[in-house]
This record gives C-alpha cells, sequence and structure tokens, in this order.
C-alpha cells in the first residue's frame, strides 16, 4: 500500500449529503476483476452525459479539479454498498484524501485499507473549508497526517483526530495482513479453545450437507 | 461480570487478541463469496504466496452478475461472463465450497446462507457486501467488508476490528393488517435517518419484532445498513432455533442441542445499557413507500409529497429539490396513486417464500395493470421450487408477471434486467439511489404486498384497499 505522510493538493468541493458509493462507482462498473483502471468512471452518472460526453458543469469535469487529489463533501460520504471500487475509483483518479463531517463505516475502513485518508472534521470546519475548495486554481490544502493538521490556503492549521493504529498503518504503508498473521499463534490457539467449547460448530464441506 | 448486550457478548466470545487502542483481532466463523467483490482478494492471496486459511468455513455463490433468465446458455454479456468464470476459477484453485448457477440451492448470498444453515445463532459471519447485515436475524453478528478485508478473513480467518456502540429499537405493539416487516424497518430508517445508526450495531427488540417469522427478521436486519449500522440483531428464541432445526449445514442430532443450548444463552442482560435507545409503537406504522433518493425519505401511503420550502437547512431543502426533479413528482400531491411503468419483487431483503406468499395474496384473480411489467425475482432456486409446489408461479403467470430465476437481478441491475432512463419502479429491494436500477430509474421501495398492489392498480396503492381496511382512491 502507498504511504501517506503529506499532501499538498487541489481541493474539490462536492458540497451535498450522502453521496452514495453508486454515485461514486455505478454498478455496471464492477465488472472488473481488477483495482486499477476504475478512475475513469469515477461519478459517471454526474460525469458523462448519455452520449459519454463530460458534463461541463460538475466539478470534477473543470480546471483545476481535474487534478483534486483532496475532496471536501458533507455527511454520510460513502454511504450504500460495500464495494471497494468506490475508494478504488477515488484513488484511480487521483484522490487521496476526503474531508466530510461524517462517513459511513464501511467506506471509511476501505479508505484506510488503500493508502487513502478520509478525515473527519465538524460541519463549521468542513463549511469553511467548503469555500477554500471554490478558489478554482488557489484552492490547494495541505495535509500533514504526521502532525495531524490541515492547512488552510491562509496557513490556518486546523487539527484533526484518526485513531492511532490506522495513523501508523497509513504512515508505514503497512498491509494489515502481515500485521495479523504476526499473531498465528493466537489464532490457532483460540481455534483449538473453540473447538473445544463448540464441537457443534459445523464444517461446510460440500455433499455433507442435504 | 457487568452486564451485557448480546452484541457485547457475541464480540467477546470472538476476540482473539485485543491490540492497541481497542483494536482487536475478531475470528470470523462464516465467510460468504460472490463474484462482485472477490476476485481481487483471491489475486492479493496468488500474489502474496499466501493461503485460505479455512475453505470448510467458507461458502461461495453467484447472484450479482447472473441473468434470471434460461440458464442453459453461457452468460452473454462477456464481463459478466468472465467474472462468474474467474469465481469458478477460484474456488477449483482454493478449494471452496461452491453453489454454481446450476445447481437448485443458487441464489442471492443473504438467501442461501440461513436456508442452508450456513449462518447460525452467536455466530460472527462476514461477506463482501453491505447487505450482509441480513444474517443478524439469526442472531448473530453479520457485517459487511470491503475486498482488502475479504482478503484479510480468508488468510487468517480474522479481522482487525474495534467495538461498535450499541443501540436498540424496540417497537411495541401489534402491527395493523396490511403491514409487514418492510413497513416497520422503513418507518425505522424515516425516524433515524440513514446516517441514524452509523458506528452502532442495532438490536431489534420488542414484541412486535418477537412476533415476526425468520423471514420479516431478515427483512429488517437486511436494512440496518440503509439505517447506517453495522450490523443489526435480532436475539436468537424458538422462531430460530425452529427455523434452524434440520437445514443441511446446521448442527444435527446431540450436536443440535447442545449448539441450542449455548444459543439460549445469547440475550442482553436485562440491566444492560445501550448507547442509544430508540421505541416506536407498531399501532403508529402504516404501509409505506419511499418518495426520494435516499432510504430515508419515508412516506405513509396516505401522505402527500413533501414540500422542500418547510426544511429548517437549506442545504436539506436544496437535496430535497434535487429528488423532486430526479424523481418526476409534485410537492404536494398525494403519493398514492403515482403511475409506475415497472414492479420488482425480489433482492436479499424481500424474496423469501413468506415474501412471494403475500404478493401473491394480491395477484391472485387480478391482472398486472396495462404497461405495466411485473418482475417476480425468487431468491433462491430452492425457494423458486418451492413456491413453484404451491402454484404460486400460476397465480403469477396467469396475472400477467414474469417468473424468472434466481438472482440479485433488478436490485443493482449488473445483470440485463434494468429500468431504462425515467421509467418508475416499485420495488421490494432496499436503496432507491439515483440510478440504482438502472441509469435515470426512478425508485419507490415498499414491501412484496405493496409491490403487487401497485402491479395490479398500475399505481403506488394502498394494499389495505384490497382488505377493505382502507378507502379507494
Ligand atoms: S439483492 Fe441487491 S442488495 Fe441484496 S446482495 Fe444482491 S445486489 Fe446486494
Amino acid at each position: 500500500m502507498q504511504k501517506f505522510t503529506t499532501l499538498t493538493a487541489v481541493a474539490a468541493p462536492m458540497p451535498n449529503e450522502n453521496i452514495d458509493t453508486d454515485q461514486i462507482i455505478p454498478a455496471r462498473f464492477l465488472k472488473t476483476i481488477q483495482r486499477t483502471g476504475l478512475g475513469k468512471f469515477a461519478f459517471a452518472a454526474q460525469r458523462y452525459d448519455a452520449d459519454g460526453q463530460e458534463r461541463p458543469d460538475f466539478v470534477l469535469n473543470r480546471e483545476p479539479y481535474r487534478h483534486a487529489e483532496i475532496l471536501v463533501t458533507y455527511d454520510n460520504f460513502g454511504c450504500g454498498s460495500s464495494r471497494e471500487h468506490a475508494p478504488w475509483a477515488l484513488l484511480d483518479f487521483g484522490v487521496r484524501c476526503v474531508i466530510a463531517p461524517s462517513f459511513a463505516d464501511i467506506f471509511y475502513n476501505n479508505c484506510f485499507k488503500n493508502g487513502i485518508l478520509p478525515i473527519q472534521l465538524p460541519r463549521e470546519i468542513c463549511d469553511a473549508l467548503m469555500s477554500d475548495a471554490t478558489m478554482g486554481a488557489n484552492a490547494r490544502l495541505t495535509v500533514d497526517l504526521e502532525r495531524q493538521v490541515v492547512v488552510r490556503p491562509d496557513g490556518e492549521e486546523i487539527p484533526f483526530v484518526v485513531d492511532p493504529f490506522r495513523r501508523h498503518m497509513l504512515i508505514e504503508g503497512l498491509d494489515d495482513i502481515a500485521l495479523t498473521l504476526r499473531h498465528e499463534g493466537d489464532i490457532s490457539a483460540y481455534e483449538s479453545e473453540r473447538a473445544k467449547e463448540k464441537p457443534w460448530m459445523p464444517k461446510i464441506v460440500l455433499g455433507s450437507g442435504s | 461480570m457487568a452486564a451485557r448486550t448480546l452484541f457485547d457478548k457475541i464480540w467477546d466470545d470472538h476476540v482473539v487478541e485485543r491490540l492497541e487502542d481497542e483494536t482487536c483481532i475478531l475470528y470470523i466463523d462464516r465467510h460468504l463469496l460472490h463474484e462482485v467483490t472477490s476476485p481481487q482478494a483471491f489475486e492479493g492471496l496468488r500474489m502474496t504466496g499466501r493461503r485460505l486459511r479455512h475453505p470448510e468455513a467458507t461458502v461461495a455463490v453467484v447472484d450479482h452478475n447472473v441473468p434470471t433468465t434460461d440458464r442453459s446458455q453461457p452468460i452473454e454479456e462477456p464481463q459478466s461472463r468472465l467474472q462468474v468464470e474467474t469465481l469458478e476459477r477460484n474456488v477449483r484453485e482454493f478449494g471452496v465450497p461452491y453453489f454454481p448457477l446450476q445447481s437448485p440451492q443458487q441464489g442471492i448470498v443473504h438467501v442461501v446462507g440461513p436456508e442452508q444453515g450456513i449462518s447460525l445463532p452467536g455466530m460472527t459471519i462476514v461477506c463482501g457486501d453491505s447487505h450482509t447485515s441480513t444474517h443478524g436475524a439469526m442472531g448473530s453478528l453479520a457485517f459487511g467488508i470491503g475486498t482488502s478485508e475479504v482478503e484479510h478473513v480468508m488468510a487468517t480467518q480474522t479481522l482487525l476490528q474495534k467495538p461498535a456502540k450499541n443501540m436498540r429499537v424496540t417497537v411495541e405493539g401489534q402491527v395493523g393488517p396490511g403491514v409487514t416487516a418492510k413497513d416497520i424497518m422503513l418507518a425505522i430508517i424515516g425516524r433515524i435517518g440513514t446516517a441514524g445508526g452509523t458506528g452502532h450495531v442495532i438490536e431489534f427488540a420488542g414484541s412486535a419484532i418477537r412476533a415476526l417469522d425468520m423471514a420479516g427478521r431478515m427483512t429488517i436486519c437486511n436494512m440496518s445498513i440503509e439505517a447506517g449500522a453495522r450490523a443489526g440483531l435480532v436475539a436468537p428464541d424458538d422462531t430460530t432455533f425452529d427455523y434452524v432445526r434440520g437445514r443441511p449445514f446446521a448442527p444435527k442430532d446431540d450436536a443440535f442441542e447442545l449448539a441450542c443450548a449455548y444459543w439460549r444463552t445469547l440475550t442482553t442482560d436485562a440491566d444492560a445499557v445501550f448507547d442509544t435507545e430508540v421505541f416506536l409503537r407498531a399501532e403508529d406504522i402504516v404501509p409505506n413507500v419511499t418518495w426520494g433518493t435516499s432510504p430515508e425519505d419515508v412516506l405513509p401511503i396516505d401522505g402527500v409529497i413533501p414540500d422542500p420550502e418547510s426544511c429548517d437547512d437549506p442545504a436539506q431543502a436544496a437535496a430535497w429539490r434535487r429528488m423532486l426533479d430526479y424523481m418526476g413528482l409534485k410537492v404536494g400531491e398525494k403519493i398514492a396513486g403515482t403511475k409506475v411503468d415497472v414492479v420488482f419483487i425480489g433482492s436479499c431483503t424481500n424474496s423469501r417464500i413468506e415474501d412471494l406468499r403475500s404478493a401473491a395474496d394480491i395477484a391472485r384473480g387480478r391482472k398486472v395493470a396495462e404497461g405495466v411489467r411485473a418482475l417476480i425475482v425468487p431468491g433462491s432456486g430452492l425457494v423458486k421450487a418451492q413456491a413453484e409446489a404451491e402454484g404460486l408461479d400460476r397465480v403469477f403467470l396467469d396475472a400477467g408477471f414474469e417468473w424468472r430465476e434466481a438472482g440479485c437481478s433488478m436490485c443493482l441491475g449488473m445483470n440485463p434486467d434494468r429500468l431504462t432512463a425515467g421509467q418508475r419502479c416499485a420495488s421490494t429491494s432496499n436503496r432507491n439511489f439515483e440510478g440504482r436500477q438502472g441509469p435515470g430509474g426512478r425508485t419507490h421501495l415498499c414491501s412484496p404486498a405493496m409491490a403487487a398492489a401497485a402491479a395490479v392498480t398500475g399505481c403506488l396503492t394502498d394494499v389495505r384497499v384490497f382488505s377493505g381496511v382502507a378507502e379507494a382512491l
């Protein structure tokens, strides 16, 4: 996974609540068997018209937001489906950070697994960052994960909280599976204990059923 | 020991190890796979040379992409076919039990799990699918995960998780005629909103929940995710145990009794404290339908389209205006009487035999209205077979419904079953997001009986009209 330390980039304003994962990546694009290549379909319904032409009024079709690496948005971002295609599409488009007053749980989790930093800040602060994000060429924010601050274009620093474990994984670009496998002994011990306590626990072997 | 909730008990029982800041290694009893969210996870295992730790705790089905018509031919759409073939290659290589498209047990993953006795009380159950919350009806902790987590479970049979907060939604009393589990859940989401449950696991309790059969409890838990919750739970009771007994993969005989003794301990302690409590009176709930593009936009069927001007919050008012425009609805008009083009009865929310029976009760002896296309998509091959044994297929076919093979179908339109732009649909699925059922499609969520009522009248209709409880328009 790509590390995340600091990022200075264009922030795009998306002043809507409840932006769901069906909007971030519609179902018809989930047929891929790869993680990459979804960036061109991110927000497809808003981004393209019925003939596949870009809609000039959609924020990510305009300069400088075509190069946005940060999204500023409102409550409950990423609600709906668990599809990890949503963060994959954002990442492939170039987004590394999303700032919102709240996120849906699964999406929030999925971001960390892909080197995207979701930052939760109160609505009033998101309002202020939203107005920064509308400044076109000057809509640049700095996100410093080590110091846990967002730096506004005027230099003001806004602190944010992220849990230390996830912060550590992101800064080091660590793979959780490798980390968990270090506890292999504990997992095996749990499994033998479970076999004693729940001897009824069925194994699924086809042909053993119906 | 301090008083604990049902969630706390299942959680504590599955903690392998507590790491820093509350993060735990949580043991996973069952891992369900489908073709859309698993290919990249298998690829990850292959790339890192890791093995699948417990194939015998894993089960795969195909549901999202599959056609719901003739199964004797290969899947026409090349990308859908590739995804199904990729799953088939992966299950062979890693030795995962799999119900292929042609097997009688094939169906939507959240219908198949409980039906086969794969999902049992007290388990931790995950799947790369948000509606995994459905299995919480069994009294298990069941939640959706992303594909990276799918890979994590494959390799370790665990997940790194923090405990959720506890929420209890209590529904007391008895619902009136024509009011179903779907209406109860739409009322709950309408009350707490789509972010109301964020960070929580919801336990559904109260006499109205206890009175529900397993299909109804699954409908409720299924839509916990629409209330923003990580999972939904109903404490297991005799209704649950009667349902589980005799299922193909459930424990048998003495093993069942042993399991059952443990399952009976899975209730919230009387003095346990919830972080959030919500109460509803069953008598207040009427048949509901959604009007907007978020599941929280719920209206009683006798309600009128709300006015954005009545919103205090300007952002909310703007969102409502956009929804009304998308949905093609007029402020102040009655929702009942809104013409529909399509009716979809199916999805992991409402495609079980009980759902089909309740739709058939309305369809029996009536005809689908002129110009309406109505689809019935059973949740699994076994539900379909059961319905046919009961003659429900004849009821639907005689009324002019389409009778199809099992799958996700028009719930999300990854297969050819899709709305076209501007089409309006009464749907028993769980999400009315813009474009969910096809680009430009307009979705009204409702119960199977309400969907059948819309099919035979050609418009959103109070199902109680048919039993004389409500007045006709
Ligand atoms: S029926 Fe719909 S909600 Fe359920 S698993 Fe399939 S696509 Fe998801």
